[in-house]
């Protein structure tokens, strides 16, 4: 992989640097221990029985034969399963999904739990489940778009998305002199971590102890504490390591909250872990989306309108509408804008947040509408973004906090080549006769913060120990936040003790909408601050100091030295400065949150463009992507080796979003029939051949007091209409609807050699 | 998973007395361990033959004839360089397959012995005449995009998986079978069954019978310089065909001698059709002459339910492999092995 990271300017002595990740030696070797890594003593083990069917009721489970199975302990069916303490039907956190957990004999997706099995080995419990042999009265299942009417819904925010209207959208048709009216659709997607969702749970009287992978810790133990009845301190969640999340973990879902029963049932440790087949069904999904846009553009190829409407599958039961129609709202500078949702009642599990949810259905369709557009209009697609270039933000007129799309669209489309790109499709070949199609796509993702908190503990020795409760899902968190905490206190890397990922810790908010290290790094930063704070008022005040006096002048914390500021020669120790002021350990707070009137006044987030090469076999109408780059301007970047690296990441399931995930139902039954890996395609090594990824540099002095911005999810977006785009060019045939097959291409009579 | 014995015993003629109507014969256990997971499967005993003495050589007979025993892992055989030189397209189609974890661990009589990848077949609680005979197919009006356009009936539409097995069935290859009555040989074209109205009698294996060997004819390595594996799928690897071909021709001077064609993950079995073979005897090679040999190779094909486009494919699979052929067996194998996309400059290894 060549060098391709340009390296943004040094800040600090921590931050801005490629530090490789922290936990990455203890991961490679096995000695991270993930949740289901936990072998308590006197452990059980719990498998659920998964409903075979989507729609209807559970008339007979063979109770009687899984019980006489040696090793098995217990079965919980809804039949006799003792009442929690919270309604499953109930959502007890702002962000929280109605969950199942046996509480009637209805079976409203395929994959949902219809009975619990305990049993000494995990083998015991797996064929005591097998021999419920469960009895369906089934109906026939909806789980396709059409199977069900869409419908309205008033905005309610978390999963139900309010729309957005700005401007004379009738007159932005009207005013069009070229105009694309064009339906996309995406499949159903469901996040497949590698590490499946894991409980170990034991109770000690009404404390209970969760060893569970989680992206949002506090929210978690709330949640565990509401359905059980017991004050949320009582919960104390042990979340060290995370083998992925992409959102999923951070909700509660119904499989761990029957662990947790199970575990008060019996008085002993319970481990429940999801195989990869249960992963399709009660632990959420990316839903399907059928999206019709309609833009306009005038002579100039000035849009005139943006007008795009989503239909989105919801559950029977719950609501999360995917937001995808919002992704065309703060991109290109159209005179109209209109989102609208609407959705469709499936039987299948509740959707919810999977990477990039909205943005990267929303600008897959976007994208590849944009570049029928500039087909059209008879522009070169990435000239037609910069002609809709916004230079504040659409709708709204909010200025961006920062903005350096402009030099993305440069720095990528230098570095691919783009320039002499042909503008019909079908014109480029390559040695071995292979179709070649060039294609773009602009990426953009919100710059959101929570909230967090976390804490600095500088030590007599003058090394320090922060912590906060963050959640490291393999983006590096444990390495970037502690780079932050570094800094903060002005001390290398290797004199910080990092604790995270435990609920005992001050709350690092959640894992989500790539505002992670924005948020907790923020809190860190602030916790460090009041640790210097505090040492500088000591050290002021002491007339032993060499800082005596010099508390006006204020002092910046550098290699473990506190030094006047302007004047660093004027410096001491940290560990002298305390063993004066008797030698204790001194603590300092910090928080990390947006002022609600910083959110109000501008327009923040992060962006980037995406060029694709795809090349395809004139007859077999294989496809592969070849060449992908990608350049972004997400705020400061704290550690640019780990920020390039969840690009990429981004990059990678933006190319199985275009070609290759995709969920299929069995008509009848509902049931998810490659509910596996080797059905369940994602992008292989052999799938990712060029992939390059620059970092744009940008000053962002109004998103937080680091500047941070985020590179979780953007990388998605652009992604996938990039390289729909380049499928075009390369064969002239638009497939409007993901992931783009083999048989899409033949379908649309792509003609032979 | 239900409850089995397992048996490992020390030589063939243990292995033998072992075998129970409820047994199965265990190798790599690469697709037999997943369906005892899943109850698509279920053995009430296991016999481990992978430690069998003498059944894991790679052996070249005086007469330049090959000899693969049974429980030769898929990597060895794919590894090893005289089958690569002899017979390109059957490394090639190992390579092709699966992951290379997985062609570590898989075997060559269990390649031959592995069930479809129909997931009415794998899932327990789909009707599936296949897995319980009688109860019907789920697939016949469910998701059957992937499933066979050739040799199907009403009772099944399921296909063959294997890759290793499309270039066996194109070179003529011989299974050797030991069982109860003693040892016999079965040709290849007649070891997997078409479904007709037993598809659970998936091979021509008797009850008891364990494969020994493949042999491979001497007159297999005459197609050496012009043999090719192609597989098309939407990944560029561990999937499983779309559709596959192997195309072999033997040369003399600038015509075809003698042509060889069978495809893959079409059938219950792999495909060859001696009529598309007989049109390519004696003619130069052209396009146009691969286009009516694929054609002919696909007569009689029709769609069990969304998969008319499999045809199509097929037809394109074979006259491609077929000219990939004429084209000559690359002289070492590519990076992308039976891809359309080969060997791409600056690509790893990523078969």
């Amino acid at each position: 992989m060549p060098d391709t990271l340009v390296q943004p300017v040094r800040f600090g002595s921590n931050s801005g640097q490629p530090v490789t990740r922290r936990d990455g030696i203890a991961k490679v070797t096995g000695a991270a221990t993930f949740a289901a890594d936990n072998q308590p003593a006197g452990l059980l083990h719990a498998v659920y029985l998964p409903a075979t069917i989507a729609r209807g009721r559970v008339t007979h489970l063979d109770v009687a034969a899984a019980e006489a199975h040696p090793g098995v302990v217990q079965i919980i069916t809804p039949a006799d399963r003792p009442p929690l303490d919270g309604d499953p039907s109930a959502k007890p956190t702002p962000f929280s999904f109605r969950i199942d957990v046996l509480q009637d004999d209805t079976v409203r997706y395929a994959g949902q739990p219809i009975a619990l099995v305990l049993g000494e080995t995990l083998e015991a419990a797996t064929e005591g489940a097998r021999l419920l042999a469960p009895r369906y009265a089934a109906e026939t299942a909806r789980t396709a778009l059409d199977d069900e009417t869409p419908f309205a819904f008033e905005p309610a925010g978390f999963g139900l998305p309010a729309g957005a209207e700005h401007g004379d959208v009738a007159g932005g048709h009207a005013a069009a002199t070229q105009a694309v009216d064009v339906t996309y659709e995406t499949a159903a997607q469901y996040h497949n971590a590698m590490e499946t969702h894991a409980v170990v749970a034991a109770w000690e009287g009404d404390h209970l102890t969760l060893d569970m992978p989680s992206q949002a810790l506090a929210m978690s133990c709330g949640a565990y504490a509401y359905f059980f009845g017991i004050p949320a301190e009582n919960v104390t969640l042990r979340s060290p390591y995370l083998g992925g999340g992409f959102g999923s973990k951070a909700f509660t879902t119904g499989p761990q909250v029957l662990a947790i029963l199970a575990a008060r049932m019996t008085g002993r440790p319970v481990k429940l872990s999801l195989t990869r087949q249960q992963m399709f069904g009660p632990v959420g999904h990316r839903g399907a989306t059928r999206q019709r846009l309609r833009l306009g553009a005038d002579v100039a190829a000035a849009l005139t309108v943006i007008d795009h409407e989503s239909i989105a599958a919801t559950s029977s039961f719950d609501d999360f509408v995917e937001p995808a129609a919002n992704a065309s709202q703060g991109l290109y500078s159209a005179q109209a804008l209109r989102a609208a949702h609407r959705a469709v009642r499936l039987d299948v599990g509740t959707p919810g947040p999977m990477r990039a949810p909205g943005e990267a259905s929303g600008s897959a369709a976007l994208e590849c509408a944009m570049d029928e557009l500039a087909q059209e209009a008879g522009i070169d697609p990435l000239e037609f973004r910069l002609r809709n270039y916004a230079e504040t933000e659409p709708g709204t007129g909010k200025p961006y906090s920062s903005k350096a799309l402009r030099q993305c669209y440069d720095q990528a489309a230098e570095r691919f080549g783009w320039a002499g790109r042909p503008l019909a499709p079908r014109q480029m070949r390559d040695e071995a006769g292979l179709l070649v199609g060039w294609g773009m796509g602009t990426a953009l993702f919100p710059a959101p913060m929570f909230a967090a908190e976390a804490r600095a503990t500088l030590r007599p020795d003058g090394s320090a120990l922060v912590e906060t409760s963050a959640a490291d899902m393999g983006q590096g968190a444990w390495t970037a936040l502690a780079q932050i905490a570094a800094d903060s206190l002005g001390l290398p890397l290797d004199r910080v003790e990092f604790r995270a990922g435990h609920s005992d810790l001050p709350d690092a908010g959640v894992a989500g909408g790539s505002g992670h290290t924005a948020t907790a790094g923020t809190a860190l930063h602030a916790a460090g601050g009041d640790v210097i704070r505090q040492l500088g008022e000591i050290a002021a005040a002491d007339e032993a100091s060499p800082l005596h006096g010099a508390g006006n002048a204020g002092f910046v914390a550098r290699d473990g030295r506190l030094c006047v500021a302007g004047d660093e020669e004027r410096s001491e120790a940290f560990a002298d400065i305390l063993a004066r002021a008797g030698g204790a350990a001194l603590i300092g707070n910090g928080s990390g949150s947006r002022a609600p009137e910083d959110a109000e006044r501008w327009a923040m987030n992060a962006h980037g463009a995406v060029f694709a090469e795809v090349k395809v076999d004139p007859d077999l109408c294989q496809m592969r992507v070849t060449r992908l780059v990608g350049a972004f301007a997400a705020g400061r970047i704290i550690n640019p080796k780990l920020a390039e690296s969840q690009l990429m990441g981004g990059m990678i399931w933006g190319t199985s979003f275009a070609l290759h995930e995709e969920a299929r139902h069995d008509r009848h039954t509902g049931r998810i029939v490659n509910a596996d890996f080797a059905g369940y395609h994602i992008a292989v090594n052999a799938d990712v051949q060029g992939l390059e990824v620059i970092t744009v540099h940008e000053d962002d002095p109004h998103v937080n007091a680091l500047g941070i911005k985020g590179v979780g999810e953007i990388g998605v977006t652009g992604t996938v209409g990039a390289i729909a785009n380049a499928i075009w060019h390369a064969t002239g045939t638009r497939v409007r609807r993901f992931p783009i097959r083999v048989r899409d291409l033949l379908e649309a009579g792509s003609p032979v050699g | 998973m239900k409850r089995f014995d397992y048996i490992r015993p020390a030589s063939i003629d243990e292995a033998l007395a072992a075998w129970n109507p409820g047994a199965a014969w265990l190798g790599g256990g690469t697709n037999l361990v997943d369906l005892m997971k899943t109850g698509a499967v279920q053995p009430d005993t296991v016999i481990d033959v992978t430690r069998l003495p003498g059944l894991d050589r790679i052996e070249w007979g005086a007469d330049g004839s090959l000899r693969i025993g049974a429980m030769v892992r898929n990597a060895d055989l794919a590894d090893d360089p005289e089958v690569a030189r002899r017979l390109p397209m059957v490394a090639e189609a190992l390579l092709a397959g699966a992951s290379g974890q997985l062609r570590n661990a898989a075997t060559v009589g269990g390649n031959l012995m592995q069930h479809t990848r129909c997931n009415y077949f794998e899932t327990p609680q789909a009707a599936c005449n296949r897995r319980d005979p009688g109860t019907g197919c789920d697939a016949r009006d469910g998701e059957n995009a992937n499933l066979a356009v050739l040799g199907w009936s009403e009772a099944c539409i399921a296909t063959n998986p294997s890759d290793f097995c499309v270039p066996l069935a194109a070179l003529d290859a011989v299974v050797e079978v030991q069982g109860p009555e003693g040892k016999r040989e079965i040709a290849i074209a007649d070891f997997h069954s078409l479904p007709g109205d037993t598809p659970e009698r998936r091979t021509a294996l008797e009850p008891g019978e364990l494969i020994l060997a493949v042999r491979l004819p001497a007159a297999a390595a005459d197609f050496a310089g012009h043999a090719r594996y192609l597989k098309v799928r939407e990944r560029t690897s561990y999937a499983f065909a779309l559709v596959s071909a192997a195309a072999a021709l033997r040369m003399e001077g600038d015509r075809i001698a003698e042509a060889r064609l069978a495809l893959g993950a079409v059938a219950a079995k792999p495909w060859r059709v001696a009529e598309a073979e007989a049109l390519l005897a004696g003619q130069a090679p052209d396009p146009h002459l691969f286009a009516r040999a694929a054609g002919a190779a696909l007569t009689g094909a029709a769609p069990s339910g969304d998969n008319s486009w499999k045809i199509d494919l097929a037809r394109r699979t074979a006259a491609r492999a077929l000219a990939m052929a004429a084209t000559g067996a690359p002289a070492r194998m590519p990076a992308l092995p039976a891809s359309p996309f080969g060997e791409p400059a600056g690509d790893h290894v990523h078969a």
